[in-house]
């Protein structure tokens, strides 16, 4: 007997999954965001730079799971359905995220720490790369043919704005609580916050039906049976997750994480720029460029998703160079000394003895304001030798506080970089579902999706700073990193990938 | 035809990324000083590694499916899949 499923609402559905996915995806970057403070937390005291680094990598061991996560969860929604699927993993995020929020710290438990919360930081990007591909799948099955772009965009809309949501809450909360008291419990805030957030969007979600394709599919008897087998042991089908990994997603990833999270740790640890600044900038860039997903998801259902997404990344690869070398100019120490100094003022020295014990470290900071209101704080760090006497090493910047014109071209220049996102991103939902059948769509777009993304893309940052660190390099030499694997992604797109629309996907 | 010889490029790629990568791998290992730098520096050439080995075997294997002609008409629509 076939099941007569109530129809859902196209709107609902847009909404209940992306509530959801836009609160996955809050979850999964309020780590990143907090990567110094939860380090300090989850360390010892001593440990220095290695705690930041050990942090990153816990946070990147959340990106290189993402693609497991894709095959677990896909399979069991191309078996049991979308609907319970992406229940499941919005429950393992929210649990997962909130118990990051109550671990103790390294000072209470020690090592087992850092390790619970590498733990639970696995959970939330298996959990990711299952819910992604379910609430795209879930909308592109709703919606109809001629629309798809669309409504697939609003989804697309909320990895960026989960991305905005976990920055706003962050500097909300430590405005509110104050520097000292954020680093010391207030950092835990907004991953509780989680576990409400999560509750209203489960109660929503549970309200929802499961989609009319599965259903129809479930109804025939021909849910497949082994979704792996069937879309990787499958030539006809692995060809095309290859084709949608080379030609799409990997130069897509590598766009989204450039213009996003490369671009923040740009401005914050390469240019120097005041922590609320660097944020402030991203925010209004990313407020500014969100609305363009739709606009992008919505315009290629006429022209076609290919065209528009090559686009986006031939205009990353010409002016990312450009662009990130205006962020240095424009914060260099010659461009400040342009404006007329206000006020210099000195703080004390701080000496600390280094591991010789024979020689130590002096560290003087000097606040510099100008009149128009912008400044900074210059860092002289000098080596105390007993046997060679001072040493000076050249000042360095931090804490850069922006004129006006500068912080609104930059908010200018991450709204470029965000609209080159959106070219990308706005598409590609409703491109990965229409190449793959209902039976097994789940698993099979989710693989490239989050291989192309959590790899590729979500090791922007690691590897652009790993390379920009090789000796002969400069700042700008880490965008080699995602220009070249845009310029290959490029390259298959336009010779390999075909343009037009798969008008039916009901199959 | 295009995509047909391009698929030779393809082959090619990916050991050659590999090899690259696991080149400059031992070179930045053997430029590191301390033991915690050389740990760190071992760990963060393991994971690249680690991650890009199947993806270049994964090029490989894309680059053979478009030599064998495999690309020259996709399916329609994914009822063609």
């Amino acid at each position: 007997m076939i099941e007569i499923q109530p129809k859902n609402n196209i709107f609902k559905v847009i909404g209940a999954s992306s509530l959801g996915t836009l609160i996955e995806w809050y979850d999964f970057y309020i780590f990143g965001s907090l990567a110094v403070i939860i380090g300090h937390q989850l360390f010892p005291a001593d440990a220095g730079a290695s705690a930041l680094i050990n942090t990153l990598a816990i946070f990147a061991a959340g990106f290189i799971v993402r693609p497991f996560g894709a095959l677990v969860f896909g399979r069991l929604g191309d078996l049991i359905g979308r609907k319970y699927t992406f229940l499941l993993t919005l429950v393992l995020m929210g649990g997962s995220t909130f118990l990051i929020g109550l671990i103790p710290s390294y000072k209470s438990i020690g090592y087992a720490a850092p390790i619970l919360v590498l733990i639970l930081r696995l959970i939330q990007g298996l959990a990711l790369g299952g819910e992604y591909g379910g609430a795209a799948t879930y909308v592109a099955e709703h919606a109809p043919k001629n629309r798809r772009g669309f409504f697939t965009s609003w989804i697309q809309t909320t990895a960026t704005l989960g991305l905005f949501l976990s920055l706003g809450i962050i500097v909300i909360t430590k405005n509110f609580l104050g520097a000292e008291t954020f680093a010391d419990w207030g950092w835990r805030v907004p991953f509780l916050l989680s576990i409400v957030l999560v509750g209203v969007s489960i109660y929503i979600r549970m309200k929802m039906h499961e989609s009319p394709m599965f259903t129809k599919l479930k109804s025939e008897g021909k849910v497949s049976k082994n979704p792996l087998k069937e879309s990787f042991n499958n030539k006809a089908n692995f060809k095309m997750v290859l084709l949608a990994l080379f030609g799409a997603t990997m130069g897509q990833g590598v766009i989204w994480y450039t213009g996003q999270f490369y671009a923040q740790s740009f401005l914050e640890n390469t240019c120097k720029l005041d922590f609320n600044d660097s944020r402030y900038i991203l925010l209004w860039g990313i407020a500014f460029a969100t609305p363009f997903f739709v606009v992008f998801g919505a315009w290629s259902d006429k022209v076609g998703r290919k065209w528009i997404m090559l686009m986006g990344m031939l205009l990353g690869i010409i002016f990312y160079r450009p662009i990130y070398r205006t962020f240095l100019n424009d914060t260099s120490e010659e461009n400040f000394a342009k404006n007329e100094l206000f006020s210099s003022s000195q703080g004390f020295p701080i000496i600390t003895p280094l591991a010789n014990q024979v020689d130590s470290l002096r560290s003087l900071e000097t606040k510099i304001l100008f009149t128009n209101g912008t400044g900074y704080t210059k860092v002289q760090m000098d080596t105390l030798s007993a046997t060679k006497g001072v040493i000076s090493a050249p000042g360095m910047l931090k804490d850069k506080i922006l004129p006006k014109p500068i912080f609104w071209k930059f908010v200018g220049l991450i709204f470029f970089q965000i609209l080159l996102v959106t070219m990308v991103y706005g598409p590609i939902a409703a491109f990965l579902v229409e190449l793959f059948p209902t039976k097994i769509r789940y698993t099979s777009m989710s693989l490239p999706y989050h291989i192309g993304n959590g790899v590729f893309g979500g090791l922007v940052p690691f590897i652009a700073t790993l390379i920009a660190s090789f000796s002969g390099s400069n700042p700008l030499s880490g965008l080699w990193y995602p220009i070249g694997v845009a310029a290959l992604s490029l390259v298959i797109g336009t010779i390999y990938l075909s343009n037009k629309r798969d008008e039916s996907i009901n199959d | 035809m295009i995509k047909k010889y391009l698929g030779l490029a393809w082959m090619a790629l990916g050991p050659i990324a590999m090899t690259f990568l696991f080149m400059h791998a031992i070179e930045k290992v053997g430029l590191t000083h301390t033991d915690i730098e050389r740990t760190n520096t071992i760990l963060q050439w393991g994971i690249i590694l680690f991650i890009f080995f199947p993806i270049s075997l994964g090029l490989m294997i894309f680059g053979f499916y478009a030599w064998k002609g495999e690309y020259e008409k996709l399916p329609e629509n994914s009822h063609g899949v």
